[in-house]
């Protein structure tokens, strides 16, 4: 009866719907949209004050955006785990430094992978406070309730993002 | 600015807290059944090889804002648009996909990513993640009086740009989402 838990995979129907109606208990409850990326600055703003202190707490970004450790982050832990979950469940958990189609283009060095990961994840989280949103937070949550910079904000996500990806498999790799 | 209020109020309210721990973990567990937390289907939706991403995507639209905007007629939820602006939302969120096909994961997948065992996403991206804020939060003082107040529209949503009644808004984007997705299935993508 429980089988389904076990499956590696979900048709990206159900989990599309399952999603959706998390959304609305997200909503009923916790009177907030799914959303992550602001976590990532707060726990940047907080990892900086280890080591520059209270001042960086005076900053204005972190005025607006208080360092603290609120419902948004706990979520991304939570997604952490549950992914764990998932994974161990179905069997599908494994350490791995290198996905596969990176491999096939560019080989299967552990170090070139992590460099171009860090130097992307560096653009992404700039333009995730940029655009004020993630995948989730404008993709998802800002889409469904109609949110004009959400809808924008999602196609320019998308038009960067296989504009790149193209310039990266098909001209580079 | 009210929300902002009820935020920090409460921010050390230990249910809230768990309830977010709570839906996080059902919101990681389906993403890794997904599949969202691998390089290689982000990758795919963004080569155009592999549609999960859209599917997923779109189907979570689609079910959250019919039941959200069901739940807001009932009075029962209120809805929470983030504000922007063209520079804002247009500059951001094309950097924003640059570094998404560079990362191969996005803020809340690598998340799952991590959960998953992935090292890259362990490694490289979330420290990337951390310094791109980190940056973001240093500049922002001078970004904020200039490019992210081009174009400013505040936080409208599409029935309000329209001035027409919610629900003609809500049903044409179902069935436009509803007809995408039709067509992707019938294009056997």
């Amino acid at each position: 009866m429980m089988e389904f838990l076990t499956q590696v995979r979900w048709s990206p129907y159900a989990v599309g719907v399952g999603i959706g109606i998390l959304s609305w208990f997200t909503f009923l409850i916790s009177k907030r949209p799914i959303a992550c990326s602001t976590t990532f600055a707060r726990l940047s703003g907080m990892i900086e004050m280890l080591f520059r202190g209270d001042k960086v707490e005076r900053k204005p970004y972190y005025q607006k955006f208080k360092l603290i450790v609120d419902w948004q982050m706990m979520l991304v832990l939570g997604v952490v785990i549950g992914s764990l979950l998932s994974a161990l469940l179905s069997g599908d958990f494994r350490w791995q430094w290198v996905p596969s189609t990176w491999e096939s283009a560019f080989g299967a060095s552990p170090l070139l992978r992590a460099v171009i990961a860090l130097l992307g994840g560096v653009i992404i989280g700039f333009g995730a406070r940029w655009a004020g949103g993630c995948t989730s937070g404008h993709g998802i949550s800002g889409t469904l309730q109609l949110a004009v910079s959400s809808w924008i904000s999602a196609v320019c996500f998308f038009i960067g993002g296989i504009l790149t990806a193209h310039l990266i498999f098909r001209l580079i790799g | 600015m009210q929300t902002k209020n009820l935020e920090t109020k409460r921010s050390g309210d230990r249910s809230t807290l768990l309830w977010g721990l709570a839906f996080g973990i059902l919101f990681g567990f389906l993403l890794q059944k997904g599949g969202a937390t691998k390089y290689d289907v982000i990758i795919g939706q963004l080569l155009l090889t592999d549609f999960t991403i859209l599917k997923l995507m779109l189907s979570a639209v689609l079910t959250g804002m019919i039941g959200i905007y069901a739940m807001k007629s009932l009075g029962w939820v209120q809805l929470n648009p983030k504000s922007g602006s063209a520079g804002m939302n247009i500059i951001g969120g094309l950097i924003f996909g640059v570094g998404f096909a560079v990362l191969g994961y996005c803020p809340g997948t690598i998340a799952g990513a991590i959960g998953n065992g992935y090292l890259d996403a362990t490694v490289g991206g979330l420290a990337g993640i951390l310094i791109g804020a980190g940056l973001f939060a240093a500049l922002y003082p001078r970004l904020s009086q200039g490019i992210l107040k081009k174009g400013d529209f505040g936080d409208l949503t599409l029935p309000q740009l329209f001035k027409i009644k919610e629900w003609l808004v809500v049903v044409p984007v179902a069935v436009l989402i509803f007809l995408l997705l039709y067509w992707l299935e019938q294009a056997g993508l």
